[in-house]
């Protein structure tokens, strides 16, 4: 039992995997939870617009071509933020952006449009977020790709940063542009 | 006198009712439903405040959350439904204990791995260590009787 080096370095090695793990976990951000709705199809719903409350838009309304489906709601910081980014995206015009106003007032949600500008096609109207709660809304601004067929391909929590376009948002909306064509 | 009016207040204080965000005891037309309305509460996490339950919160999502538990349990859904329900959209998460899967068997057996690792490491410790009293040889032992005796003689 000459094999004292070896014998000192097993607590080396052990504090070395602990402050891996450690440093994986301290630099993870816990709001970042995995969604069980990645791959599978949206929710069906029944919603008005905030430019026609009145008239009813659904699941199958949406459906043919892929969209950006963007939560947002007047009173969210996080959503003031990134939407330079979204009209911008508007003003390329490439892509089906659609708005879903969550948990807000009509004439509050309108007014922030009119203020700041208006990037989606339709913004469905969710005051007592219905909706939101099916496809898991936790943090306003949530951003969902969803492809032609209406099922859920990707979903990112908060706001949207110029990185997280062009590395995860546009290219698998390039794909799912090009598998539609 | 008043020193022990202080030390009562004092104690109203500390037991005070804990603050509760959930209306609970509601308005339950089935009593039943107020207890699993309760015990669903406390097994399922607010999303927004990760280290709270919909019990706890104030959050408004955590109040849509509770809203949405009521009235799943007053269309008759068990509580098995409910659970379910909310993991179809918020995921695993939403539960405040993870359900044994493949995913997580790391962290439910895990404790008992290492539980298990640290006494085969303890038990191994044991068995390798020398004996601490080795059997001394003739001249030791020799040397000792003289040192014995030297001293009995010196006694009085």
């Amino acid at each position: 039992m000459r094999a004292v080096p070896l014998r000192f370095a097993v607590p080396l090695l052990l504090f070395g995997g602990l402050v891996m793990f450690l440093g994986i976990g301290l630099n993870r951000d816990p709001r970042l939870v995995p969604s069980p709705l990645i791959g599978k199809p949206a929710p069906q719903f029944a919603l008005g617009t905030l430019a026609t409350p009145e008239v009813v838009m659904t699941r199958e309304d949406l459906l043919g071509r892929p969209l950006l489906l963007n939560v947002w709601a007047s009173w969210c910081a996080g959503c003031r933020e990134e939407h330079p980014l979204l009209l911008e995206l508007a003003r390329a015009g490439k892509l089906h952006l659609i708005g879903l106003n969550y948990h807000d007032e009509l004439n509050a949600g309108r007014q922030w449009l009119s203020e700041r500008g208006d990037p989606y096609r339709h913004t469905l109207f969710d005051p007592e977020g219905k909706l939101g709660l099916d496809l898991g809304v936790y943090g306003v601004p949530e951003t969902f790709v969803i492809d032609a067929t209406g099922v859920i391909r990707y979903k990112h929590v908060g706001p949207l940063t110029q990185e997280v376009l062009s590395q995860q948002l546009l290219p698998l909306l390039a794909t799912l542009q090009t598998a539609t064509k | 006198m008043k020193t022990w009016r202080y030390f009562v207040l004092g104690m109203l204080l500390v037991v005070g009712a804990p603050p509760m965000a959930s209306d609970t005891p509601a308005s339950f037309g089935n009593p039943g439903h107020a207890a699993r309305y309760d015990a669903l509460l406390e097994q399922l996490r607010c999303m927004v405040c990760q280290n709270q339950t919909l019990k706890d919160s104030h959050a408004d999502l955590a109040q849509d959350l509770r809203d949405e538990v009521r009235r799943l349990l007053e269309q008759g859904n068990s509580d098995v439904q409910i659970r379910d329900y909310l993991v179809a959209r918020y995921g695993d998460f939403v539960l405040y204990s993870p359900p044994l899967k493949v995913s997580t068997w790391l962290l439910w057996l895990g404790p008992f791995v290492l539980l298990a690792l640290a006494l085969v490491v303890v038990l191994r410790l044991s068995r390798s260590r020398a004996p601490l009293a080795l059997p001394l040889d003739d001249a030791e032992r020799a040397r000792l009787h003289a040192a014995l005796n030297k001293s009995a003689d010196s006694q009085p």
